[in-house]
């Protein structure tokens, strides 16, 4: 449960972000989040409310990307689609898989006034 | 370039007009708008004919939004593609941590887990069994009390506590600052003792060379599976409390293969704190550890 703190994250970044690009409101923030990045969205998006209350993105339109999971597995020789670490190949069964996408935790983009 | 439609010459001025340098049909740079620097009298007659609006009193300045330029039918609300990684501060950080370890040959190990797993017991009874050989030092962080950094400091090593207050982990920045406190020995070795939450450190990089998880006995076999990141982000695997198996259902080659369920190439060793099994394998792992982290380092070369 430190969706709190990534919301502080992403709001000291967009405070840095204003200084640097010259903009005093944020209409709209676009993140990234993989399943596999241990960022529960629903308490992220709760979190995101009461952390930019009184900020520069307040009231900011939150938009969110969620990419699949994907894994390289070692017998098969190919990626496959996971959704958990623990997945087993949905191809042959084995836990020989090398996470290869889904750990996305990142600021996309951001419309700004 | 404008910001447009892309085109070259990067001197297009666009003072305070919908107009472009395309549509004037003049092959000259032309200002208008009240910024002349040069510092004659002039009168704004325009003599140039082309397509312009109002200069008067109520002078229209449709290029002096954010965004710079004016597009008929777009607001003045940017758009910036920004692509960075939301932990990148922390991560900054973690790699300032890590670049220190490695100028100074020092060894960080990160040690994760529930709270209860024996962390600190292991930690104390580590540090007796490695002390007069590498200078360990420790960062103890907890949400708070000193209590933890007063067992280890009985043991003769330096401890700084970290209270994290209302925070479920310990991040960059903090271990930064208690690197600063602490008497750090070239060729060392610095373990952290994160807070006690198998969930938040996972995520937080504090620049260690390994992260361990330990896992008690006393948990269950399905811990790895219930908070597979944290075990996705360990080296290694710590079973403790190995003296308790006679009395638990505890199945170890499940646990084993739970871990490896969602981390092939994780290493496991049992261990009990208390009879001392398995205290010698964790030792060389340590020891390898450092070898690894001193290879090609002064302070290494030196203890040769």
């Amino acid at each position: 449960m430190h969706e709190m703190s990534i919301c502080e994250s992403i709001l000291g970044l967009l405070q840095e972000q204003a200084q640097a690009q010259n903009f005093s409101k944020v209409e709209r923030i676009c993140l990234e989040i993989g399943p596999l990045s241990g960022v529960e969205v629903e308490a992220l998006k709760f979190g995101f409310d009461v952390v930019m209350r009184g900020t520069l993105a307040e009231g900011a339109r939150l938009d969110i990307i969620e990419p699949e999971g994907t894994a390289w597995c070692m017998p098969c020789g190919q990626t496959v689609k996971i959704e958990q670490r623990f997945d087993a190949c949905p191809e042959c069964g084995s836990h020989q898989l090398q996470v290869t996408g889904g750990g996305e935790l990142r600021v996309k983009e951001l419309e700004v006034n | 370039m404008c910001t447009v439609c892309g085109c070259g010459e990067g001197e297009v001025r666009i003072h305070g007009g919908d107009h472009h340098h395309h549509d004037t049909g003049h092959g000259h740079e032309h200002h208008h708008g009240h910024h002349h620097e040069h510092g004659h009298d002039h009168h704004h007659e325009h003599e140039h004919g082309h397509r312009h609006h109002d200069h008067g009193e109520g002078a229209h300045h449709y290029g002096e939004g954010p965004a710079g330029v004016s597009v008929p039918g777009m607001s003045q609300t940017r758009l910036i593609q920004l692509e960075q990684d939301i932990l990148s501060k922390n991560n900054a950080y973690a790699a300032g941590n890590r670049q220190l370890f490695a100028e100074r040959g020092i060894l960080a190990l990160n040690l994760v887990s529930s709270p209860g797993s024996g962390k600190t017991t292991l930690l104390v009874k580590t540090i007796e069994m490695l002390a007069g050989r590498f200078r360990p030092c420790v960062i103890e962080g907890d949400q708070q009390t000193s209590a933890d950094a007063d067992r280890i400091r009985a043991t003769g090593a330096p401890a700084v506590q970290v209270n994290t207050g209302k925070g479920c982990h310990l991040d960059g920045h903090m271990v930064g600052h208690a690197l600063e406190q602490l008497p750090l020995a070239d060729g060392g070795i610095v373990f952290i003792e994160n807070v006690g939450n198998l969930v938040c450190p996972a995520a937080f990089d504090l620049g260690e060379a390994h992260k361990v998880a330990i896992l008690s006995v006393t948990e269950g076999e399905d811990k790895p599976l219930k908070y597979p990141d944290m075990f996705a982000a360990s080296d290694l695997v710590l079973l403790n409390k190995t003296d308790l198996l006679p009395h638990l259902d505890f199945d170890m080659d499940v646990a084993i293969a739970n871990a490896r369920k969602v981390n092939p190439q994780v290493k496991v060793l049992r261990v009990s704190a208390r009879s001392g099994e398995g205290m010698e394998a964790w030792c060389a792992w340590i020891e390898a550890a450092r070898a690894m982290q001193l290879a090609g380092h002064p302070a290494g070369e030196a203890a040769q």
